[in-house]
């Protein structure tokens, strides 16, 4: 049943249709295979040179429950959530209402019309494409498990013919995806065809949005955040990961080991002339997150770059070792991919609410070094950087990247690499070297920076020391002497203050004229300056701040300064950026406002732009 | 005994081991427990342990959590470098340290809270592993730190200081350690030096996770009568006939050799464990006799104790792992870091 599409204004038919600017929702059942349908669209478009982003909204289930990803197509790069839908790509009966209900007027549903809509869902406003989707692939499939499999790559045919794919790129990516088993290719390019004749044949030529090819991607990559924060570890050198299952951080360890296989295996000759294969890794999967932060000290103590990665619920067990870190002063990498908290909250839903935790985790007075990563290019960078602040500070660095960075693909700049970068180690103290010095104080003899020398356990004759996370002195040794307990932990806050000159300087963006500043973190950086972009075309100029690093430098102190005003936007409810601001960069409460969004799903730029107008406007 | 002062110069000449050291290098600092505590004997017998094996020093890393047995980490081996953790984090800290460089001997002291109340998960789970250590639970059934509650090794029945009897089931770390799959479990009595030190040396030399439930009597809040972990209750009760001693050879050991009529059983890293008494078939080699074995004996009230079980065929963690033979942190960057032409070659697959 195809419904003839309505004429709104919206919908310039016969006119010019809207280029590379438009949103597409697929609303599908949970473990029914849609996934691989949908990112192959999103690759296709992607390759067709066009900026694009894929949000996958998905539930804590594996099977049976509704799951939605939207794709968003944006030829000047604005690739945050929309929530202004062109298309709905309508698979799961459960939720045709509310599906239906979000189209903007004079948008487009798509729908299996093998079995008619109900006349309840109807909508004069929104145009009706109906591809008999389970007819058709009943009909050229067998088997009930591949007739429900290539409903979804026969809808992405459809959509692919609606929206202006070219059918060769997808023929392209069909023929790499299933190059080891060429049934599945067969399947696959017979659906998509499936799909793709029915609508060329029966459904409107023109839409009034459209891919063209554009050299929109050149020299970027689509990759989500854990996969490029795995490459990160594997080039800063990590050699053991200790990690306990938890969404949405599993494919960061995951992906290690994958590339560890890949990149970090050996063949070595026995003895007795045999070949074996030897793992220059080891990946531990802990029994829990506080045995996995264990295994990481452990393993950084004893002199390997080791990391960890987690989620909320992870970071409150760790909490305890974050502390003997801190105390001990062994460095740690802790990838903390953010979800929706407090306790198990939402696990498949994004938040920015572990911000304030991390920084102070554990208990007793602790800071902790924090580096706050807006897309998985910088997931990549900031991990490689943590190993060298860790190890250099002696001490924890948490990366705060969240679901939406880790889950998704994003479009970024190829990600590059510079042969001449060497691991920074901190001080470690050589045998040679602790001769020469005449003694070895474990917490003594610091630098400029407050970091004192360590030796590694077994590779040194000399310097033995034993950690303690019980009251210690300059030299290591248990004290209950305020003032050598002071001298210690005095030491710690200076050490941590230091560090702030090596972390990643704030993004700042100044537009002349601007009445208030607005400040953000992390993924909320495309929402923010699309949203900043809309206002100046109503003209309102703002100045723009992201923070990549905590604590905090003297640029992001000097913004705040220099701003009777600033906005600050983030994913939590209790604007925990700003109260940092203030606890932390001398931030002036009465002239730091709160935008927040916590609901679990990315921000889009209409919200942040509300929120900012709203404030602004009081 | 580490809990005395020595005179700075010795009498007589101390002897010296294979590697010119003497006992005195394998000493700690001064032991702060009360005087008279097993823990001491303990830390005495791993000083005498590690002399006698020729060990290097400061190729010893030693590991504790919190409780008065993860101090005693401190008072032997100064010249290895020493972690005393969280409570009962022990294990997991020396997975993590073990994973980094396998060249080096692990000693984890723990003790009973710290190994069968809040660590308990992670031992469970370093015996599942095999990690490469040796694992000294100082078991004397109570929280002595905190002045003596009952610990989860505190038997039914048995006493507390003011007279209150426990109610509540004990973790029986040998049983447990059995069920898990452990390849090498003992049970000792701190003392007994005599039959410690081999055991110790046996397990320096094992091929995995080498389990000691050392009974230790608190002095001060577990040694009166009435409790089943005082001094004159173990020794009343102790089911001594596992006997083990342990010989260095030095050379390469082929096989499990028969001699004297006495059973042999060689270890992975060297040297040959021989049993001077065993019961009348009992096969330290096979674990399903050994929980018979050791159960019956519960039964009996009595505490069996030597070298129970052990079986060299388990691989340890890095065997599993296929773990390259050069330790983790010994590996250059440059063999770790695939460079900037794979980066790019690999980023063909990202578009």
């Amino acid at each position: 049943m195809t419904l003839t599409p309505t004429e709104t204004d919206d919908s310039p038919r016969g006119g010019e249709p809207r280029i590379n600017d438009f949103a597409v929702k697929f609303a599908n059942v949970n473990g029914t295979g849609s996934a691989s349908a949908n990112n192959l669209i999103l690759r296709a478009i992607f390759r067709m040179g066009v900026p694009v982003s894929g949000k996958n909204l998905f539930p804590s289930n594996i099977q049976g429950l509704p799951t939605w990803y939207e794709i968003r197509v944006n030829g000047r790069g604005h690739t945050s959530r929309s929530q202004h839908y062109d298309l709905m790509v309508a698979m799961n009966g459960q939720t045709y209402a509310e599906d239906i209900g979000q189209i903007a007027a004079g948008g487009f549903v798509l729908y299996d019309s093998t079995w008619p809509l109900p006349a309840t869902l109807l909508r004069a406003d929104v145009n009706f494409l109906g591809v008999p989707l389970a007819r058709l692939c009943g009909d050229a499939f067998s088997g009930p498990r591949e007739r429900i499999l290539m409903k979804n790559v026969a809808y992405a045919g459809a959509v692919s013919y609606l929206i202006g794919i070219d059918p060769q790129v997808l023929a392209d990516l069909l023929e790499e995806s299933y190059s080891a088993n060429t049934a599945l290719r067969d399947s696959n390019q017979k659906a998509l065809r499936l799909g793709y004749d029915y609508a060329e044949a029966n459904l409107p030529a023109t839409l009034p949005f459209r891919l063209r090819s554009d050299v929109g991607t050149k020299d970027k990559i689509l990759i989500d955040g854990n996969t490029a924060t795995a490459l990160g570890c594997l080039y800063a050198g990590a050699t053991v990961a200790a990690w306990y299952p938890i969404t949405p951080a599993t494919s960061v360890a995951e992906n290690f080991r994958k590339l560890c296989e890949h990149y970090r295996r050996r063949k070595v000759t026995l003895a007795d002339g045999s070949v074996e294969t030897r793992n220059d890794f080891v990946i531990l999967q802990a029994e829990d997150e506080l045995a996995a932060l264990g295994m990481v000290l452990g393993a950084s103590w004893a002199g390997a770059r080791s990391f960890t990665s987690t989620s909320g619920p992870g970071i409150s067990l760790m909490n305890e070792l974050l502390g003997l870190a801190y105390y001990t002063e062994i460095p740690a990498v802790v990838i903390n991919v953010q979800r929706t908290g407090p306790s198990t909250g939402m696990p498949t839903r994004v938040q920015q609410a572990d911000l304030l935790e991390c920084a102070y985790a554990s208990h007793g007075d602790t800071k902790h070094i924090l580096l706050l990563p807006a897309d998985p290019k910088e997931c990549f960078e900031f991990a490689v950087q943590a190993f060298d602040l860790a190890e250099r500070f002696q001490t924890p660095v948490m990366v705060l990247s969240d679901l939406d960075i880790g889950m998704n693909d994003w479009v970024v700049d190829k990600l590059s690499w510079d042969d001449a970068y060497r691991p920074d180690r901190g001080r470690v103290l050589s045998d040679v070297e602790i001769e020469e010095a005449g003694h070895f104080y474990r917490y003594g003899d610091e630098d400029a920076e407050f970091v004192t020398p360590r030796t590694l356990p077994g590779l040194t004759e000399h310097g033995a020391y034993f950690t303690r996370g019980s009251g210690h002195d300059r030299y290591g040794l248990y004290t209950e002497e305020a003032a050598a307990y002071a001298d210690v932990v005095e030491r710690l806050a200076k050490k941590v203050t230091a560090s702030a000159n090596h972390l990643p300087k704030p993004v700042i963006h100044s537009r002349a004229g601007a009445i208030a500043g607005v400040i953000t973190m992390g993924s909320c950086e495309g929402a923010v300056i699309e949203a900043l972009e809309l206002l100046e075309q109503d003209g309102v100029a703002l100045d723009y701040m992201r923070v990549r690093g905590f604590p905090f430098d003297s640029e992001v102190k000097a913004f705040l300064a220099a701003h009777e005003r600033c906005l600050v936007v983030e994913q939590n409810r209790d604007g925990q950026l700003r109260s940092l601001l203030i606890l932390e960069a001398d931030g002036d409460a009465r002239r730091l406002t709160s935008v927040l969004s916590y609901g679990g799903l990315p921000m889009s730029a209409e919200q942040v732009a509300d929120g900012i107008r709203s404030q602004i406007q009081e | 005994m580490p809990s005395i002062n020595k005179p700075l110069i010795p009498l007589a000449a101390l002897p010296t081991n294979e590697i010119g050291l003497t006992v005195r290098d394998y000493e700690g600092s001064m032991s702060t427990l009360c005087a008279g505590c097993g823990h001491d004997s303990v830390t005495a017998a791993i000083v005498r342990t590690l002399f006698e094996l020729s060990i290097p020093p400061h190729k010893v890393v030693k590991l504790s959590g919190i409780g008065c047995s993860s101090k005693t980490t401190a008072y032997f081996d100064s010249a290895a470098h020493g972690f005393n953790s969280a409570h009962g984090r022990m294990a997991p800290i020396a997975t993590g340290a073990n994973a980094a460089n396998r060249d080096v001997l692990y000693i984890g002291i723990s003790g009973d809270g710290d190994s069968l109340s809040i660590g308990a998960g992670h031992m469970v789970h370093a015996i599942r592993r095999n990690v490469h250590m040796v694992y000294v639970i100082e078991n004397n059934g109570v929280y002595g730190l905190t002045k003596g509650q009952f610990s989860a090794s505190a038997d039914i029945g048995s006493a507390a200081k003011h007279g209150e009897a426990n109610t509540v089931a004990p973790v029986d770390p040998v049983m447990l350690a059995l069920s898990l799959g452990a390849s090498f479990v003992a049970r000792s009595f701190s003392g007994d030096k005599e039959q410690l030190v081999p055991i110790l040396k046996a397990a320096a030399q094992h091929r995995g996770l080498a389990l000691i439930d050392v009974i230790s009597p608190c002095v001060q809040f577990n040694n009166h009568y009435g409790s089943t972990k005082s001094y004159r209750y173990v020794r009343e009760h102790e089911l001594r006939e596992i006997d083990p001693d342990f010989i260095s050879t030095g050379h390469e050991i082929v096989a499990d050799l028969p001699r004297d009529g006495a059973m042999m059983v060689a270890m992975h890293d060297g040297g040959l464990v021989r049993f001077r008494t065993l019961p009348a078939d009992y096969d330290p080699t096979d674990r399903e006799a050994a929980m018979h074995y050791v159960n019956r004996a519960h039964a009996r009230g009595e505490i069996p104790t030597g070298l129970l079980f052990v079986d060299e065929s388990v691989p340890d963690v890095h065997e599993l792992n296929h773990t390259s033979e050069t330790p983790l942190v010994e590996l250059p960057f440059d063999d770790l870091c695939p460079g900037s032409a794979e980066l790019e070659a690999l980023q063909q697959s990202f578009v």
